[in-house]
């Protein structure tokens, strides 16, 4: 059962579509990451879950509630922000408490010196602190209680800020770039720390990022998001292994995916170098095609060996591995290919050497960006031949 | 021994040199406002040791003898009074409304501008010429104001004529004055606030406006108040030109008011040091305001 969904979400401002129908389910405790390029839309989606932004039109759902006419505080949200937006002159613990103050306290109880004069506010503000406490407890920062923001370091603040949006138990946990104000190594350790608070408040969660090694790391399913569109939403090793869109595949995966222009022959067979493929049973018809293939699935062959002839353009180490970059002979595209370093052992810039890509391995898109279906053509045959 | 203080006192030379540099850049500077700020105030505080007057070729010193004459000088006393009456009220009046026009303007996008250029034309304008217009506003016969209070049956006072009213009457004059200049310094204030603040407030469950303002927009414009309550302040404790071209201190010494009798003894009847040391206590009144407000404000605004 879906505890949260999104049914064709529009959005534009002054004529310009930002969102363009974007639809998304989310199970219960699931933690999906939204990614995509900056402007893509995935902060303004975001803030319309939260109700700061009105979507133009669509659907959100929580459990088997229709948001969309409800205000931010109406709707039982959590969010941390990029900024972590505490308040600045509040205390730690008063900026956890803010929300819990907000919902069970009236304006009147809220009030400085008259407040504590009323019937019952003793109890809920003692109540109030308790959770307080516990929160910071859970989260270890019950020592930074009595401190300010501006007191803090980045990831200090940043426990603030995700105390204070876990405090009250919300239906649905928002998340606009947490990490990004962190620097790299705090950003990797407490993505384990969102991944383990995640899984013990079991709450679904949305969290937006431009970092796809974040959303791989830590969602149980990735939406990319390109220019307003929510091209796949999958688990993280399908979105790598089997991006049904070109622009996924693009997208996603460091070092970048090999892009190759092609052509497909009335008969639907795809021929590179030496590689010949079959988008059969999709369309025949003489179309052009894009292959796609990563760079662990590029193998290197001595000069006039392999597929395709290529000079090598120049090496990146990276300690387990090496990128080779390399100008293929002919259409003039770098491909780039991931091998141990021992098998870049003695390779220099500008010499020749031949590519073999793993035929298993290529992937076809369409003209328009669709994923084609692709085999290697002795598969094929092999196959209709027993058939 | 040579070889090792050989390069301190390298390290040394260049350290001077540059020192020489910092002070020959910042000389320019030092020595105009040891001209024009220094200067000036040791002179004022000196002349107030004295009895000279303007025209005398001498002077003698006097001591103390000024400030006692100060303490028992009943127009002195007056005008210190109502100098503090006028600040009283138009110093929270005009923050007030400053702010509330800013929170105004600043939530509805339509016509900012022209309500930003309406509100703060009154700071561009000449006081001394608008004080005409104001004279008639306030004119007990034909004046707008007296002839809108009797639609309701009210009867209008003497506004600038009364000495019961006088005060109250500079001081809406004053109010006027200020509103436009403290709402745009709070409308500085306001679009420097993190909107995401804002976002997040929303989220934690804040409805209300009242509530917003509470937990967002007033602390955040903390510094910003601290600065339009100082600048406030000191303009209303600085009244003059309305108090020179519409009532001259009177009716009945009721609109005396601190630069206004400085103004008299000093260049009316000429005792410069007698007006001085009404100066030095003009100076002392602002300088324990200033550092009292920044004594106790400035810590609990600014939070980081």
């Amino acid at each position: 059962m879906s505890v949260f969904s999104l049914r064709d979400i529009r959005k534009s401002f002054a004529g310009n579509a930002i969102l363009k129908g974007v639809s998304l389910e989310a199970e219960a405790g699931e933690f999906i990451a939204l990614v995509g390029p900056s402007g893509c839309g995935k902060s303004t989606l975001l803030r319309i879950v939260a109700g700061l932004d009105h979507a133009d039109s669509g659907e959100i759902r929580i459990g088997d509630r229709e948001m969309s006419q409800l205000t931010a505080a109406d709707r039982n949200i959590a969010m941390v922000f990029q900024s972590y937006a505490l308040y600045p002159h509040l205390t730690a613990g008063q900026n956890i408490a803010v929300p819990l103050a907000m919902r069970k306290l009236t304006g009147m109880q809220r009030l400085p010196v008259i407040g504590a004069l009323l019937p019952g506010q003793r109890q809920i503000c003692a109540d109030i602190q308790r959770q307080v406490r516990a929160m910071a407890v859970s989260l270890k920062i019950d020592h930074l209680l009595d401190r300010k923001p501006g007191q803090m370091s980045g990831g200090q603040r940043q426990r603030v800020a995700l105390a204070r949006a876990m405090v009250r138990n919300p239906s649905v946990f928002l998340m606009d770039e947490p990490l990004s104000n962190l620097d790299a190594n705090l950003r990797v350790h407490a993505r384990g720390e969102i991944v383990d608070l995640h899984r013990r408040a079991g709450v679904p969660t949305l969290y937006v990022t431009h970092d796809q090694s974040e959303a791989l790391s830590m969602a149980d399913r990735v939406a990319v998001m390109i220019r307003g569109n929510l091209l796949q939403l999958a688990a993280p090793q399908t979105i790598y292994d089997d991006p049904s869109h070109i622009e996924v595949a693009r997208f996603i995966g460091q070092p970048r995916i090999n892009l190759l222009p092609s052509k497909k022959d009335a008969h639907g067979v795809v021929q590179f170098g030496a590689l010949r493929l079959t988008s059969l049973p999709e369309a025949l018809g003489e179309t052009g095609v894009t292959l796609g293939v990563r760079p662990e699935f590029v193998r290197l062959r001595t000069e006039g060996q392999g597929a395709l002839a290529a000079r090598v353009e120049r090496l990146e180490f990276l300690g387990s591995e090496v990128i080779v970059f390399a100008k293929l002979a002919g259409i003039g595209e770098t491909m780039l290919a991931k091998v141990t370093p021992g098998e870049a052992r003695g390779l220099v810039a500008g010499q020749a050497i031949g590519l073999d890509m793993d035929p298993a391995h290529v992937m076809l898109f369409a003209e328009d960006g669709r994923r084609l279906p692709a085999a290697p053509v002795s598969a094929v045959l092999r196959e209709t031949t027993r058939g | 021994m040579a070889d090792i203080a050989l390069p301190f006192s390298a390290v040394d030379t260049a350290g001077r040199r540059e020192a020489r540099t910092a002070w020959l850049l910042a000389s320019p500077a030092i020595l105009l406002m040891l001209l024009f700020i220094v200067l000036p105030t040791i002179a004022v505080i000196v002349l107030g040791f004295t009895d000279f007057e303007l025209g005398y070729g001498s002077f003698r010193f006097v001591g103390l003898e000024n400030y006692a004459e100060l303490i028992s000088d009943r127009t002195f006393r007056r005008s210190l009074w109502n100098t503090t009456v006028y600040t009283a009220i138009v110093t929270p009046v005009s923050i007030v409304l400053g702010l509330g026009i800013a929170l105004l303007i600043e939530s509805e996008p339509r016509g900012r501008d022209f309500f930003r250029t309406v509100y703060f034309l009154p700071v561009a304008s000449l006081l001394v010429a608008m004080a005409t217009v104001w004279q008639y506003l306030f004119h007990p016969g034909i004046g707008p104001l007296n002839t809108f209070l009797a639609l309701f049956g009210i009867p209008g006072p003497n506004w600038l004529g009364a000495s019961s009213t006088v005060i109250y009457g500079l001081s809406i004059i004053g109010i006027w004055q200020s509103v436009g200049f403290n709402m745009v310094l709070f409308l500085a204030g306001l679009t420097a606030i993190p909107r995401e603040l804002y976002s997040a407030a929303e989220v934690d469950g804040v409805k209300s406006s009242i509530d917003r303002f509470r937990l967002v927009t007033w602390p955040m414009l903390g510094p910003t108040t601290l600065f339009v309550t100082t600048i406030s302040v000191i303009n209303s404790v600085k009244v003059f030109e309305t108090v020179k071209t519409l009532t001259e201190g009177g009716p009945n010494k009721a609109s005396e008011v601190l630069l206004w009798t400085i103004y008299q003894e000093g260049f009316i009847f000429l005792r410069v040091g007698y007006a001085s040391a009404m100066t030095v206590v003009f100076l002392a009144i602002l300088v324990v305001l200033m550092v009292l407000q920044y004594r106790f404000l400035d810590r609990r605004v600014h939070y980081t």
